[in-house]
């Protein structure tokens, strides 16, 4: 159960053939769980990410996993103990737009590197070569509970690039960050954004159907790419049939037959490797997930239909201030919603933003609705914006209680990862992914208190240090007054 | 001065809304005054005439008085929206929609300053973000003109949000800098260049007679500038500790008053600040070095300025989201403000930095009657507006977004299965 994510990936690279698995995974990641002591959290409001609430409950971590859920939970042998009553516990906070490390802070030149803004199609680029794991946003995040990310490439393009999913652990190396055997997702941008960084360049897309005829286009050669590695696997497995042929038969058959089977047959010649179009194929098999920045319910209705013609599936649409209009649509045919609780009016297709978009998106059976960011700074009381949404669907008669809203932050967001059977809650089993919180979450006045990943405490607000950026060594030094 | 400012608001209530302000009476709220009185529990605030006139229990009833109850409710001041373009802007990245920054397009070596913009005659009372931002309890807000291509963006003034044509504030107006890295890269490349400049305008402005060849400012800027040297607001956008230092020294040399905005580093010059008594409008969620102008930045920012005696009031700068001020206030107390601070620096402090204490910022008697009854703890996110009074007159509590909400709100409904 635990390694389902790793074992699609696994039959995505059978699929893909020999001569591309070694290519498939060239950046491994080198995340190890570290050893870390039991943990024994006791007494606390824990929300279990499964819709449950738990008054005066024990959790138990160990191992890198959750061990025990339960009231008077035995305390195990060098268990350490936190005393959580009148806290709450919760699952690690979980991300799935994120610009950390590619549009890192200081914001200057030198670190801009989130948008390969040359062709409106980069399906070729991956965002993890652009993430700076010294990007101080991440620690601050973390302060925030955030353990899982998912660090996307900006939206200049209509197909931005790869995605990464990252764990929030301090690391020098983003494969030391990167979350083991996750699927890795695609950057799609409807609307504004492509359209006006290539119409300022007087290039195509300039306009909304430039964008739709976009996708299309580079979908369609795609296909037509995939069509020629099946080729070439079809004629490379009757050329290896027949090098297996036993020698009589072969005689037997050039005896019978044509002149020219007695050449030694050739092997065939592979295609030759367009990262672009790769990415692509493995998107229309399944095994690269969809995630799309689109404002406006008549293009999330559009790209509905242009991966119904491609045969591909979106899991999520990020950025969804429009989704309350066709939250319905969204819930049927299972694809996530990730919006802020209020972002609004910043441009024309923000425009009908409503403050309710959340609570109204969740409401539909079978909804998924998530906060995601978009910000390092929003990233850091993700917490905060589904208590805003709460009240406003509250004040609607959309009643959303905290076991409920908890989901927007780590269940639905795991689930658009694909990683749900490892994270997003708290069950026995799964990752030791887990926030104390001071107080009810949904507070302004909030702070998490302690931030486990995998079982090790990352962060704690108690402790001397936390993890801290090569970037920002010496600075204390450099601000002491004279 | 205050007479005369009733005697205004009183027509003004008659240009909007055919009729003058009833009495009012919110009986029971918790009643939070940000004045020396604190928090008055199940008290009684009564309005006339869009004035504060009593607080606590009073022996008549007038015939006619509207009467809410408030008990179980919180009450506070109107809410202050920060810097903002509200009316100013519909749509941040459509610039036919904007109307807060004058860019003359004119290289560094060529610049001509023009202090005698003022950014409030484009103000638009019928803005779609006027009632989205005061359904949220922001009353009022200060229109702070962007920079273009120099670092004087130009005069502003404090504005108020009741949806009146004449909207400007009297005694808010004020002067509008750029300084630091953005104003470097106005000025020629180096922040040296702020202060040549600056010095530059300030002896043009004192020097009598004809506007030489070449110089930064016009006739009427001179004017301008010179009513800003004797004494004048100065608001100066500025992060960098040094570079706020640098402010307060061109402030004490050339006869201005400061006021800090921004200031994320301001914290690391707290004293400086509390010794010349100058105010910093900031954004306490700021704690990214998101360039070498803010690496000092921090969540403490607000509670060290306090500690230090520094007058601190609460911006996010953003246009849109002005309403969500309480949420700055909110986290600023999360990490040590006093909760009383936190309310007063999106209330009283404002008003008093923009020279409004008289008549806004707290609930007293003869205080205009701009007041928000909330539904909990005014600074908890999940606490909403129930009610918002601009001068005595309680405002529609709808907007574009909640009509939007309604259209689809029922179809939700309709096909929940939950």
């Amino acid at each position: 159960m635990i390694n389902t994510p790793a074992r699609m990936a696994l039959s995505g690279l059978v699929a893909f053939g020999t001569f591309q698995a070694l290519a498939a995974d060239p950046f491994p990641s080198t995340y190890r769980v570290p050893d870390s002591p039991p943990e024994l959290i006791q007494g606390a409001t824990v929300l279990t990410g499964t819709g449950e609430r738990l008054d005066g409950a024990d959790v138990l971590l160990a191992n890198g996993r959750i061990q025990a859920i339960g009231k008077n939970l035995a305390v195990p042998d060098g268990a350490r103990i936190i005393d959580a009553r009148g806290k709450w516990v919760t699952p690690g906070i979980i991300d799935i737009h994120s610009h950390l490390g590619v549009y890192a802070v200081p914001a200057v030149s030198g670190l801009d590197d989130g948008n390969e803004a040359t062709n409106p199609v980069t399906s070729n680029v991956w965002a993890e070569h652009s993430v700076w794991p010294q990007d101080p946003g991440f620690e601050t995040a973390l302060e925030g509970g955030v353990t899982t990310l998912q660090i996307l490439p900006g939206s200049a393009n209509l197909i931005g690039g790869r995605s990464v999913v990252l764990k929030n652990v301090q690391a020098v190396t983003y494969q030391a960050m990167k979350f083991p055997g996750a699927a890795y997702g695609l950057k799609m941008a409807c609307g504004e954004n492509p359209k006006r960084v290539y119409g300022g360049k007087n290039q195509a897309p300039s306009t909304r159907m430039g964008n739709v005829a976009g996708y299309r286009q580079a979908f369609a050669d795609a296909q037509d790419y995939q069509n020629g590695w099946d080729k070439y696997y079809r004629e490379l497995a009757e050329y290896d049939k027949k090098q297996r042929e036993p020698a009589d038969g072969s005689a037997k058959k050039s005896k019978d037959k044509d002149a020219g089977a007695d050449k030694p047959p050739t092997p065939p010649t592979p295609p030759k490797r367009d990262l672009k179009l790769e990415t692509l194929a493995e998107v229309m098999k399944g095994n690269i997930r969809v995630h799309m920045h689109c404002y406006r319910a008549d293009e999330m209705a559009t790209m509905l239909d242009v991966a119904d013609e491609f045969g591909f599936k979106i899991v999520a649409f990020h950025h969804a201030v429009e989704a309350y209009k066709i939250a319905d649509r969204l819930a049927e045919k299972g694809v996530c919603a990730a919006m802020w609780a209020d972002w609004w009016g910043f441009k024309m297709e923000a425009f009908d933003g409503v403050q309710e978009n959340l609570a109204m998106v969740d409401f539909a059976e079978h909804s998924c609705a998530i906060v995601h960011s978009d910000s390092g700074d929003g990233i850091q009381r993700l917490n905060q914006e589904a208590a805003k949404a709460m009240a406003h669907g509250e004040r609607v008669g959309l009643h959303i209680p905290p076991e409920r809203a908890i989901r927007w932050l780590t269940a639905n967001p795991a689930k658009s990862l694909g990683l749900e059977a490892r994270i997003g809650s708290l069950e026995v089993g799964k990752s030791a992914d887990v926030v104390v919180w001071n107080r009810n979450p949904f507070s302004v006045y909030a702070l998490a208190e302690k931030v486990f990943i995998d079982g090790a405490l990352r962060f704690d607000r108690d402790a001397a240090s936390n993890p801290r950026s090569d970037f920002l060594l010496g600075k204390h030094i450099a601000e002491a007054p004279p | 001065m205050k007479a005369l400012a009733i005697l205004a608001l009183s027509s003004m209530g008659l240009a909007c809304h055919g009729a003058l302000a009833e009495d009012l009476l919110i009986r029971g709220a918790t009643v939070h005054t940000v004045s020396a009185k604190g928090t008055l529990e199940n008290t009684d605030v009564w309005v006339h005439d869009g004035i504060v006139s009593a607080i606590g229990p009073q022996a008549t009833l007038p015939a006619g008085i509207t009467v809410v109850e408030g008990r179980g409710k919180e009450l506070t001041p109107g809410l202050f929206g920060g810097l903002t373009d509200i009316g100013l802007q519909e749509i941040e990245e459509e610039p036919a929609t904007i109307d807060s920054t004058l860019d003359t397009k004119a290289p560094a070596w060529a610049q001509q300053w023009r202090p005698e913009l003022d950014v409030t005659q484009a103000y638009n009372p019928h803005s779609f973000v006027v009632p989205v931002t005061r359904v949220e309890g922001v009353t009022w807000t200060v229109l702070a003109p962007g920079s273009g291509d120099t670092i004087i963006g130009g005069q502003g003034a404090a504005v108020t949000l009741d949806g009146r044509y004449d909207a400007v504030l009297a005694g808010s107006r004020s002067l509008f800098v750029q300084m630091g890295g953005v104003g470097a890269r106005l000025s020629g490349g180096t922040r040296a260049a702020q202060y040549m400049l600056l010095d530059q305008a300030v002896r043009e402005a004192r020097t009598a007679g004809p506007v030489a060849p070449g110089a930064l400012l016009h006739r009427a800027g001179k004017e301008a500038l010179t009513r800003y040297l004797a004494g004048g607001r100065v608001v100066f956008q500025v992060d960098r500790a040094s570079d706020i230092l640098g402010v307060l020294r061109f402030a004490e040399r050339s006869g201005i008053e400061p006021v800090i905005a921004g200031g994320d580093e301001a914290w690391m010059v707290a004293k400086e600040l509390a010794k010349a008594n100058v105010p910093v409008i900031m954004n306490p969620l700021n704690d990214l070095p998101v360039d070498f102008d803010h690496l000092g930045a921090s969540l403490e920012n607000a509670a060290r300025l306090q500690r230090a005696g520094v007058r601190i009031a609460f911006s996010s700068g953003d246009t849109p989201q002005a309403r969500l001020v309480r949420q700055l206030a909110g986290n600023a107390v999360a990490h040590g403000l006093p909760w009383e601070s936190g309310l007063a620096a999106i209330t009283a402090n404002p008003a008093e930095i923009f020279g409004l204490g008289a008549s806004r910022g707290r609930i007293a008697v003869g205080q205009v009657a701009d007041l928000v009854l909330w539904n909990g703890d005014p600074l908890e996110v999940s606490t909403l507006a129930e009610q918002v009074w601009i001068a005595g007159h309680a405002i529609d509590m709808h907007s574009r977004q909640t009509e939007l909400r309604d259209r689809y709100l029922q179809k939700v409904k309709a096909h929940q299965a939950r």
